[in-house]
């Protein structure tokens, strides 16, 4: 275990574009070039299907391979003196999900770096799992050969005092598709940049999130898609609520298309529900076109309160207005987490948004 | 035998110039077996009686009583009223959004019941019923009313009323949004549901056309917020040919 040094970066103050919405005084030092942050692997694999490889490697043998802006990321990149690189072998197909898992962090503030290689024609899916108390700080990069296609769902299951900052940052090959699922419901700030680039066409982006918001809980979501080459597509659909007194959601989606992108086709989509007064949800899409030779590029935004009508028609039916509650709140994700079509998960995620649902009267 | 008892019912809305009174003292008594046909003009307060009778939040009962058997149902919640045994299908079905009819089906069947239905006999008590109203079986793998026409809607509808066997049901302008062949496929599903469970049916309409296929035993003509005739079945003829004119200034 190392500790890192401090840099002299900027540091952010809160009043910059990226960190406006977070709340830099909850982020326990992670922000904070004199806190030091404990350098140690953290993610524990539970399942390793053949065809998969997981090492640990120096950080200097394994630089990272995108360009990041983000100053807290710099301190991880700085910081970490292993990263965890999981292999994907070329043309593997393998049907059971990776499954790595976070449950053992207590409130020091620490970094992760992670690294996920998928070979040409790979087929695979990576379930990251955080959970209990934490501060963390991580990047996590992709890799995706020609032709590879991989699943990554993360679920940020934290406690109430947890903050999680992330940047998940995917490097699409030709033909290749990534598709995440990022479900947060945990934590006290959760800030996740999920950022996509691709490298040659008929390369695919779908990007999903789930988010539930209660009392006093900040959970932040970046997305960031870059089409630079032609012929490439991307789908983003994040849908949170939010329930109880300054429970508070950012999701910004960022889409830019540069002028050599001919013939992207993208559409991105925020949907929030408020079941309560006193919820805040900023959701801010940003779609920058440099050329006019597109498939489609369009983005829609809404944020609305519970439709006392639906519980109306379904208590009309004799189902009492707590289950109904649920019932609606359940639909209301139903397109994303049945998409997720992980035995087990998908139910855990549904009971978990009950609970949260339970936790102040709407 | 079930007798839903409206006594002096006055009821308001609260609009943006303040309370508004809409029904103007309903007086009604419907027994299991009996069709009461309630016929008006648009804006006489048919549909306040009927959201009234179902609980909705929005109408404001200011005098009057409605009892089943009774029990008060004005104190019931809009989930106990319809476990007491009333069902309103509705004029306009709410869409909820990735809530699939076999999944809505079955949780308001279990709140009606009180238990769980057994897995092996639901499935094809279901079937049977979404047979005999014409419904394709993929029809319950979709998401309640979301992208229902017209003819979907109330069969949906009338089907909730088959399976959740209902004591009173009210039928609020079950008729609009329904060609030829749909009316009669709805009709013969209210028919079944009347004969084989003693459903007492309070069948709000504004045209004579759905009494050609649901044959009422009494006709109650709605003006103004309250009942301004009353009669048998000649009195729906009498509307047909007369329409509501003559009751304009009630």
């Amino acid at each position: 275990m190392s500790l890192a040094t401090s840099t002299n970066y900027m540091v952010p103050t809160g009043r910059e574009e990226p960190w406006r919405f977070t709340p830099l005084n909850r982020l326990a030092g992670l922000h904070e070039t004199s806190v030091e942050l404990h350098d140690r692997i953290s993610l524990e694999p539970a399942d390793i299907p053949a065809g998969v490889v997981i090492t640990v490697e120096d950080a200097v043998a394994l630089p990272p391979i995108s360009t990041n802006d983000d100053h807290i990321i710099r301190r991880v990149r700085d910081g970490v003196s292993k990263v965890l690189l999981v292999t994907i072998e070329k043309d593997a197909e393998i049907a059971l999900p990776i499954f790595l898992i976070r449950s053992m962090l207590d409130m020091t503030p620490e970094i992760s770096r992670v690294q996920v290689n998928a070979g040409t024609n790979s087929h695979a899916t990576l379930v990251i799992e955080n959970s209990g108390e934490g501060v963390l700080a991580e990047e996590i990069e992709f890799n995706l050969a020609p032709g590879a296609n991989l699943r990554f769902v993360t679920l940020q299951e934290w406690s109430a005092r947890a903050v999680h900052v992330a940047r998940h940052h995917a490097i699409i090959g030709k033909d290749a598709t990534f598709t995440s699922y990022v479900v947060s419901i945990g934590g006290s700030v959760v800030r996740i940049s999920p950022t996509v680039e691709y490298t040659g066409p008929g390369s695919n982006a779908e990007l999903f999130g789930l988010y539930f918001a209660t009392d006093g809980q900040h959970l932040e979501h970046r997305v960031h898609v870059e089409h630079s080459v032609p012929g490439a597509r991307s789908r983003v659909n994040y849908k949170g609520a939010l329930n109880g007194n300054s429970a508070h959601t950012v999701w910004i989606g960022d889409v830019f298309i540069k002028a050599a992108a001919q013939g992207t086709d993208t559409y991105e989509l925020n949907r929030n529900l408020l079941l309560s007064h006193g919820a805040r949800a900023d959701s801010v899409p940003n779609l920058e076109i440099e050329t006019g030779d597109i498939v489609g590029a369009g983005h829609a935004s809404t944020t609305g309160r519970f439709d006392d009508e639906q519980l109306f028609y379904l208590m009309s039916r004799g189902i009492p207005s707590e289950q109904a509650r649920r019932l609606v709140i359940r639909g209301f994700f139903s397109d994303i987490v049945s998409k997720l079509k992980l035995e087990g998960i998908e139910e855990r995620i549904m009971n978990r948004i009950d609970s949260e649902l339970s936790v102040v009267k709407i | 035998m079930s007798t839903l008892e409206i006594k002096g019912l006055h009821v308001s809305v609260i609009t943006e110039e303040g309370a508004k009174e809409i029904l103007r003292g309903v007086d009604l008594t419907i027994n299991s077996g009996e069709t009461h046909a309630i016929m008006g003009p648009n804006g006489s307060g048919k549909s306040t009686l009927a959201y009234s009778i179902a609980g909705h939040p929005k109408y404001t009962i200011t005098s009057g009583s409605v009892t089943l058997d009774g029990v008060d149902v004005l104190e019931m919640t809009v989930d106990e009223r319809a476990k007491a045994g009333l069902f309103l299908a509705m004029q306009y079905p709410v869409e909820v959004p990735g809530v699939s009819v076999s999944n809505f089906l079955r949780t308001a069947v279990t709140a009606i019941r009180g238990e769980a239905p057994k897995v092996r006999t639901w499935v094809g008590e279901v079937k049977e019923a979404m047979s005999a109203l014409s419904m394709d079986p993929a029809f319950s793998e979709r998401n309640v009313n979301e992208g229902f026409s017209g003819g979907e809607k109330k069969r949906h509808e009338i089907l909730q009323m088959e399976l959740l066997k209902p004591k009173i049901a009210i039928l609020d302008e079950t008729d609009s949004g329904l060609d030829v062949d749909a009316l009669r496929i709805v009709s013969e599903g209210v028919n079944r549901v009347k004969e084989n469970q003693d459903l007492g049916i309070m069948l709000i309409t504004h045209y004579t056309r759905i009494l050609r296929y649901i044959k009422p035993d009494f006709v109650h003509v709605f003006a103004g917020g309250r009942i301004v005739e009353e009669g048998g079945p000649e009195l729906a003829t009498k509307l047909e040919e007369n329409g509501y004119a003559e009751y304009a200034t009630a």
